[in-house]
């Protein structure tokens, strides 16, 4: 008995906060544009009874699903979220690693201050933060001041508005979602393995790559999902720093909605982005639970 | 900036329980003296809550999806219009507007064709949508004799080329940029034939690669500060860089000029949701926004020529002699108005502006 209830909880949890918001969505993505309050239809009418509900399930139907697949324009859209998620994820890893690695080497009175210090920025509003790189990046911006004070160009680089700011803005606004979990595994390291592998005739370098990086695979797993998944849906860097090149799903969903105000179309690629992310979560969530059953 | 001020006031707002009289206000961007908000609170006691968006798609969403919880809003004449249709808005009530009597005739029966009789809002300020440039830079490219007054110079590939580098910002607003384009070809800018309307499609694709980006908001920064050398945008806003690169002083000098070819006018309408949660207040703050001294530091302020005959003597001489803010005779002959689209073409003219923005 209890332990129904210990299962039911979490359950109700899943059916009010995603199960049923997502079956309202779905339901938006099989009816029709229109002009009006709400500005779809059919809308459900409980007062028409057993025969509103019929009329209502007729006019729904996957008009809007078959549309995205007539234009190119949803698919690219997706692969360019894939590849833009992918190539950020690897360079937060980049420079993620050698940081948490950096910061677990540290002496021991060092870590809350160098873990506050990745935490900081999380103090400001991300909105903020991504505005203030648009200062720093734009054609009159701080960085190229900088360089052309220094000698570097004589012409002032075109960032804002590329694919490089939003690569920036992204591994700059994710980054301590990969440094955490690393950290966390490489800080329990035991140092006795290294030590033992270099008595045993092993290089330090060697020994990072046959030692540490293999027992930090899991952090490593954990951090690049914390970044990938985020960034797939990303809207707002692509939008604040990206330009008319910049393709996202994120910003092709918002489009949809507040520009086009189509809200069936944009239900419908919510929905298959969803779908796109089922992947990822359910790979993350094996992960972690395979991590929790090594550690027990 | 802007959203993030968004953003905290509407933070602001679910924090603090309404204990007083409040009455919200949706405006756009860059569009009022703030100076006239704390004069309105303080007037009538009433606490004014005011947010802004850059796009009347993003109000409209608001608008359809109902329970936006604003009182009073500023659509533009083409999508008040359909809004009127879809049910959003009250009637007005003119026993308690006596500013009323203040309003320009000859922008009510301009503003007739989307709200007969103006049962439904009054004119707030109305405006041409025209090119922007920095005029030392567009020479430096361009030449002296760099066509800035007209469409060629935003939709001829050769200058766009040319211009790409230094930046080009055009609007993200379909209606706005797609009767351009059909302007420029000699076409009748407010056609709903889907095959007219098809023509702008390569004007504007031919043009993409070279615009830096689709934005209602940013141009007016982005231009005063020298980061873009061209923006098609609206002509208070220009005028407000203008201002704003004079007050910086950073050698960057702007123009605002109407396209020879014929430009849009259009006219943003104050008007009160049917769901608005203070239909009273709503009343008090456009009886407040029609009158004649409060319409004259608006307009003074932002740029904009505003639909208050009264107003007009009060207002500073540089506004009202300005042709880019009331335009003289011949410019008004070249301006020209649209009218919105019906549902299936909407949604032809939304697919075709996607398409034409993400280049695919």
């Amino acid at each position: 008995m209890r332990r129904a209830l210990l299962i039911i909880v979490p359950y109700c949890w899943l059916l009010a906060l995603f199960l049923i918001p997502f079956a309202i969505v779905f339901k938006i993505s099989l009816s029709d544009i229109a002009i009006a309050i709400p500005p779809y239809t059919p809308t459900l009418d409980f007062d028409a009874g057993w025969q509103g509900l019929k009329n209502f399930a007729k006019a729904l139907d996957f008009e809007n699903f078959l549309f995205l697949t007539t234009d190119a324009l949803y698919w690219k859209a997706y692969l360019s979220s894939l590849r833009i998620a992918l190539i950020s994820t690897l360079l937060t890893l980049l420079i993620g690693y050698p940081i948490a690695y950096g910061m677990a080497n540290a002496p021991d009175h060092w870590r809350p201050t160098l873990i506050m210090l990745v935490i900081l920025p999380f103090w400001t509003s991300f909105l903020i933060r991504v505005y203030s790189w648009m200062g720093i990046l734009s054609t009159e911006g701080y960085l190229n001041q900088f360089l052309i004070g220094i000698g570097i160009i004589s012409d002032p680089l075109a960032i804002l508005n590329t694919n490089t700011a939003v690569y920036i803005g992204i591994v700059y606004t994710y980054l301590p979602f990969m440094i955490l979990p690393i950290y966390s595994i490489l800080e329990r390291l035991d140092g006795s393995l290294l030590e033992a592998a270099e008595d045993l005739g092993c290089s330090r370098i060697s020994a990072f790559w046959l030692i540490t990086v293999p027992l930090s695979r899991n952090g490593i797993i954990a951090g690049c999902f914390l970044v990938f998944i985020p960034v797939i849906g990303e809207f707002v860097i692509p939008s604040l720093l990206g330009g008319s090149n910049t393709l996202m799903i994120g910003k092709v969903l918002w489009e949809e909605f507040f520009n086009n105000r189509d809200w069936p179309v944009a239900s419908a690629v919510a929905v298959i982005l969803l779908l796109i992310l089922i992947v990822p979560i359910i790979l993350f969530q094996r992960n972690e639970q395979r991590q929790r059953e090594a550690e027990s | 900036m802007r959203f993030s001020i968004l953003c905290l006031t509407a933070m602001f707002c679910l924090g603090i329980s309404s204990m007083a009289e409040e009455v919200r206000v949706y405006n756009w961007s860059d569009y009022i003296d703030d100076s006239l908000l704390d004069k309105f609170e303080q007037e009538t006691g009433i606490e004014l809550i005011y947010d802004v968006f850059d796009s009347n798609e993003v109000l409209e969403t608001k608008l359809l999806a109902g329970g936006s919880g604003y009182d009073v809003v500023v659509p533009t004449g083409t999508f008040l219009q359909r809004q009127i249709a879809a049910g959003a808005f009250q009637k007005l009530d003119y026993g308690k507007l006596p500013n009323a009597e203040n309003l320009w005739d000859v922008i009510k029966d301009r503003t007739d064709q989307y709200d007969p009789g103006n049962a439904y809002s009054i004119n707030y300020m109305w405006g041409s949508t025209g090119i922007a440039v920095n005029t030392g830079k567009v020479a430096e490219i361009l030449g002296d004799d760099a066509p800035v007054d007209s469409l060629a110079l935003i939709f001829e590939p050769s200058n766009m080329e040319k211009l790409a580098g230094c930046g080009v910002y055009f609007l993200d607003a379909p209606t706005e940029m797609i009767p351009a384009a059909l302007k420029y070809l000699g076409e009748n800018p407010d056609s709903h034939d889907p095959d007219v309307i098809a023509k702008a499609e390569p004007v504007l694709t031919a043009v993409r690669p070279h615009v830096r980006k689709f934005n209602n908001s940013e141009y007016i920064n982005a231009i005063a500060n020298g980061d873009i050398c061209v923006a098609f945008g609206w002509s208070g806003d220009v005028l407000q860089a203008r201002d704003r690169a004079w007050e910086a002083d950073n050698g960057v000098e702007i123009a605002y000029n109407a396209p020879v070819e014929g430009a849009l006018m259009w006219f943003d309408q104050m008007a009160i949701p049917a769901d608005a949660p203070n239909p009273e207040g709503a009343h008090v703050f456009l009886n407040f926004i029609m009158d004649a001294q409060n319409m004259a530091d608006a307009s003074n302020y932002v740029y904009f020529a505003n639909g208050n005959l009264a107003a007009q003597a009060l207002l500073n001489e540089d506004v009202i002699t300005d042709p880019a803010i009331y335009p003289d005779e011949d410019t008004l002959r070249n301006l020209y108005t649209t009218t919105p689209y019906p549902p299936k073409v909407q949604r032809t003219v939304t697919r075709m502006w996607t398409k034409i923005k993400s280049g695919t």
